[in-house]
């Protein structure tokens, strides 16, 4: 099997914010186009993958959603040199301070995120933690470079390096949702040697952070029959043991829940048993925080399910997962593409066997 | 067998306590849907479920210029999924849809598709000190107990049990909202009136964001939609000072006709026909109050290139809890209000701008 | 301009109501456009062909620029035994813009928000613990009832190179659509100017008259926020320093091709414009950009000080440059690929 770790650790070394997936999307089209027939974009940036199955006639597509873009910040405001920033999907506050970030201005610029001096700040907003309007990014230049080099609306991007941890793990910043690029990219490295009935979108879709905008339009144009969103779960680790949680290294997380389709969690999780790959189950109660959420109510709605890489520190630049979990992701995904019979959609049911969940 | 106005029968005790004795949360609703797949397997053109397992009911009309008429009413119920188990028959519990956290502790509940039975208990009263007594019971510390030993699986979905009863003029139940709903949809298919194409979708997942009834919309892609929800009563005696004006609606006054929600502004042509519909019928009626609340217009108001909405509902005190109220003539009422109004509308009434 | 303003921003249209304004639109717009039509949620589309030299061409690039008809406003909840009323918000109401200020009903009837009294006398009461008082004793004297919508009111100030009325919000953007139609003429591209309805509830007329035109493109013109009057810290836009090129609000983030479309149409014809980036609020553009296959989208802004309240205030070079751009970024549409 070919190793994965590099790609994926160029996949976390560039920026590829929210509605400003350039970057990634070219290091993913490089890596995808050998392994498929045509690749394509959306109206709003999302890249289309399609391998076409060997079935007859009019085959039926699955289409599996991997969302490329990444948290971060942009400028909001310049004042003497320091950048005001505001957050580009959900980025938690407490864990900035001393962050290395880049600035994307007319160049890339080095920067830090630092607590401004207490004094500074009113009385009202000494607080512990300092909520994000009161921290500044430092760029290290003089107020009259800064004006010339960074505006309003630049982004920022963490410049946290991968790091291999043991246990083989891998850390750094944006593996939500890097990691599922990087398994379903294994996925089309195994299907390269496989045979499918069904045709395959791989979508590396935009702005999940902000709206599942990709998803949802990907999903739209693309109408396919059945739809597969891959992120990321959180794992186990300190101060998070609870029911949402799941192990790390323990294999992939198989959703359940008012998103997902029961018949497709069922099949997945036979698939699972039978090819002795380890799986958790992530409970998704009500709203799975994915792409999931959007591509299940596209159109007419489509059978939806989400396969979940485990991960700790989720949306801080230390994000951490276990290599063997993209793998068995990858592998998991490529083996249920090509079992798919042409009629499968015909046998999807609602009413599992008695006493199922 | 009751009868309402113009001998359009409506809905029966037996069939709304059938409803009301499944159990059907909010992403599980296969109790339901079966009900209302036997009711109407003689009666649609052409009933099919969807991706996400709503029943979409197609019934066409006959003869001169019909209006594509979408009419909807939800499976789901709130209720709970087991999200851990704890050994001893014990599982940690979450709430599906906006329960009211504090009418959870001491209910009877049933668990998944077997219906195990089970509680969720509280500690007595006789080991709680006198300040524990004045705090609230916190979610997180509830637990469905099955029984030493009981077993279920850990994603089972549980509702409060099954309670249904009459109480003289009044229906009391768990799933009130939106059981009276289903049953009045039911009948309206079964006897739907030649000048109106009827779709009719029986959604899934309301109470968690309106998901069923968002892609129904897209699959019928109707002229006009005529939701029928329960909608709560809040018109209790004031305790404090002051008159009771946040009633939202009232037990008693007849079917609920909305002008505005959170989730829709329901059209001002559809308002008009439907007052005029129940005055001429000389059926009671009031109007909710605006602001707040939600359903499934929200969602198909906005599908497609715009349906215009308006929403119809059961008046039901105590919603989202163990035990709701109702009155069985504001029900009747509802399902005479809206038949009469199927029977009676055209074309006509989406002249003027819309919106 | 100025008169134009006045009249749309006097105009009575709470969202879900806005039958009177969209009545006064489409007399502003007749002559101007090929074709006018109402959609099914009430959205005025008025849309201009391309010329032929944009037809053969091929298929012309279809754009579409939402303006939103509806204001923010009350809607009557309950009318008391002593004939006050008790009213929910329609759209972003807050309860400190309240105090003091004037309302008008669809039938016409007047009357003042009262407020219960509180502990200490500058604390605001929440919304629940307001009224209406139109001067009724009872609720059997009192000429409205529940469901009935009210709008703010305020007359139209005029300060000379700045100007103040309610409804700014989005009545100048409605201005600035029409002043565009009508110096646009007739454009290699097909047009649609959409007056849309709902924005202040959630971006509603947006959303399904985006999914009816299809466009390959689009954009909002809509009010922004302010960081130019005292204690205001977080936001750069300011009045007079041009119209706004909106890279991200509350709810989207701009398409960078559309940014960069408009940044380059205003360099260009030396537009004076301002690079605005809004935490917290939205526009029409929102609902656009998720509608079908997906559309690239943007917002022109005008910078406008206390918005959603009923003195809401813009600079008219700002509008005039607001004009301006979209007439020079029309003549030039984009490349996209």
């Amino acid at each position: 099997m070919t190793d994965i770790l590099p790609f994926l650790k160029s996949l976390i070394s560039v920026a590829g914010l929210s509605a400003y997936e350039d970057p990634v999307l070219l290091l993913i089209k490089k890596e995808w186009m050998p392994l498929v027939d045509e690749v394509s974009t959306s109206r709003i940036g999302s890249l289309h993958a399609l391998k076409r199955g060997s079935g007859p006639g009019k085959r039926p597509a699955i289409m599996i959603a991997t969302h490329m873009d990444a948290i971060g910040l942009m400028v909001t405001r310049i004042v003497e040199g320091m950048l005001h920033v505001g957050e580009i999907g959900g980025v938690d506050a407490r864990i900035l301070p001393g962050a290395p970030v880049v600035v994307h201005g007319q160049r890339k610029l080095p920067g830090v995120v630092a607590i401004p001096p207490l004094l500074t700040l009113p009385e009202d907003k000494r607080t512990d933690p300092i909520g994000l309007r009161n921290l500044l990014v430092d760029v290290g230049l003089p107020p009259a470079s800064v004006q010339a080099l960074v505006r309003v609306g630049d982004l920022i991007s963490f410049d946290t390096k991968p790091m291999e941890l043991a246990g083989e793990t891998l850390s750094g910043h944006s593996l939500d949702n890097r990691a599922s690029v990087a398994a379903l990219t294994v996925c089309l490295q195994d299907l390269k040697k496989k045979q499918h009935a069904w045709d395959v979108w791989a979508v590396a879709t935009v702005q999940e952070e902000e709206t599942l905008a990709g998803a949802a339009t990907s999903a739209f144009a693309l109408h396919p029959a059945l739809a597969v969103a891959v992120d990321v779960a959180h794992a186990k680790g300190p101060g998070a043991d609870n029911w949402q949680t799941v192990g790390l290294g323990k294999g992939p997380a198989l959703a359940w829940g008012a998103n997902l389709h029961p018949f497709l969690h069922r099949r997945l999780e036979e698939l699972a048993k039978r090819l002795e790959i380890p799986f958790s189950v992530d409970l998704a109660p009500e709203h799975s925080g994915t792409d999931a959420h959007a591509l299940q109510v596209a159109r007419e709605g489509i059978p939806t399910m989400l396969l979940s890489i485990p991960l700790r520190y989720m949306h801080t630049p230390v994000e951490v997962v276990a290599i063997k979990d993209v793998q068995r992701v990858g592998r998991l995904l490529a083996e249920f593409i090509s079992e798919l019979e042409s009629d499968f959609v015909s046998t999807i049911s609602w009413e599992g066997k008695d006493g199922d969940k | 067998m009751a009868t309402s106005r113009r001998g359009a029968a409506a809905p029966s005790l037996t069939l709304l306590r059938r409803l009301c004795t499944a159990v059907a949360v909010s992403g599980d609703e296969g109790e339901v849907r079966k009900i209302v797949m036997q009711e109407l397997k003689d009666t649609a053109s052409d009933i099919k479920v969807d991706a996400l397992g709503n029943v979409l009911v197609t019934r066409k009309g006959r003869g001169g210029r019909r209006l594509r008429v979408m009419l909807d009413a939800h499976m789901d119920e709130v209720g709970f999924m087991l999200v851990a188990e704890n050994g001893d028959g014990l599982y940690e519990l979450t709430a599906i849809g906006k329960l009211d956290a504090r009418g959870i502790a001491g209910k009877p509940v049933l668990v998944g598709h077997k219906h195990t039975p089970g509680v969720v208990g509280a500690k007595a009263i006789h080991l709680m000190s006198a300040e524990d007594l004045k705090r609230p019971i916190s979610a997180e510390a509830l637990r469905i107990d099955l029984g030493p030993s009981g077993k279920a699986s850990v994603g089972d979905r549980a509702s409060f049990a099954p309670n249904f009863r009459r109480a003289g003029p009044s229906i009391m139940s768990k799933a009130l909202d939106d059981r009276l709903g289903v049953s009045i949809l039911i009948e309206l298919i079964k006897r739907a009136p030649a000048n109106v194409d009827v779709q009719a979708a029986f959604t899934v997942q309301e109470e968690i964001g309106m998901r069923g009834a968002q892609v129904a919309a897209h699959h019928f892609k109707p002229d006009l939609a005529i939701v029928i929800d329960a909608t709560p009563a809040n018109d209790l005696p004031m305790q404090r000072e002051g008159e009771n004006s946040f009633y939202n609606s009232k037990l008693g006054l007849g079917p609920v006709i909305y002008v505005s929600n959170q989730s829709a502004i329901d059209d001002p042509r559809l308002v008009r026909f439907f007052t005029e519909t129940a005055t001429k019928a000389r059926i009671p009626f009031q109007v909710r109050q605006p602001g707040g609340g939600g359903t499934d217009a929200g969602a198909i108001q906005r599908t497609v290139a715009g349906v215009p909405v308006i929403s119809v509902s059961v008046p039901h005190r105590y919603p989202h809890t163990a035990m709701s109220i109702s009155r069985i003539e504001d029900w009747h009422n509802t399902h005479a209000l809206l038949y009469a109004a199927l029977r009676r509308i055209t074309p006509d009434v989406l002249r003027g701008a819309g919106g | 301009m100025k008169q134009l303003l006045r009249r749309l921003t006097d105009a009575f249209g709470p969202s879900g109501h806005e039958d009177a304004i969209r009545d006064l639109i489409r007399k502003e717009v007749r002559g101007l456009a090929d074709e006018i039509r109402t959609d099914a949620l009430g959205n005025l589309i008025v849309r201009k062909r391309a010329g032929a030299a944009g037809r053969s061409k091929g298929e012309p690039c279809k754009v579409m620029v939402a303006a939103h008809m509806d204001e923010i406003g009350l809607s009557v909840t309950h009318v008391d035994n002593k004939g006050f009323i008790r009213f929910a918000s329609v759209g972003g109401v807050y309860p400190r813009n309240l105090p003091g200020s004037r309302v008008r009903f669809m039938n016409g009837m007047a009357g003042v928000i009262g407020l219960e009294p509180t502990d200490h006398s500058s604390d605001v009461p929440s919304l629940d613990r307001m009224f209406i008082d139109v001067g009724a004793v009872s609720n059997r004297d009192c000429p409205v009832k529940t469901g009935d919508v009210a709008g703010f009111e305020r007359p139209f100030l005029d300060l000379g190179g700045r100007v103040a009325a309610k409804s700014m919000d989005d009545r100048i953007g409605c201005a600035v659509a029409i002043e565009a139609l009508r110096k646009l003429g007739r454009s290699a591209n097909d047009v649609y100017f959409v007056f849309t309805t709902q924005e202040e509830v959630g971006t509603r007329g947006a959303q399904t008259s985006a999914y009816g035109i299809d466009p390959d493109l689009g954009f909002s013109i809509d009010v922004t926020g302010w960081g130019d009057t005292p204690g205001m810290r977080h936001f750069e836009m300011a009045l007079g320093k041009g119209p706004a090129i909106k890279i991200r609000d509350g709810g989207m983030l701009s398409d960078p091709r559309i940014v960069r479309w408009m940044v380059r149409a205003a360099e260009r014809n030396r537009i004076p414009y301002q690079r605005e980036v809004l935490l917290g609020g939205t526009t029409d553009a929102r609902a656009m950009q998720l509608v079908r296959g997906g559309v690239p989208v943007g917002c022109v802004s005008i910078p406008c000080r206390y918005v959603h309240t009923a003195s809401e205030m813009v600079d008219m070079r700002d509008v005039e440059n607001a004009v301006k751009l979209i007439v020079a970024m029309l003549r030039t549409l984009p490349k996209l690929d």
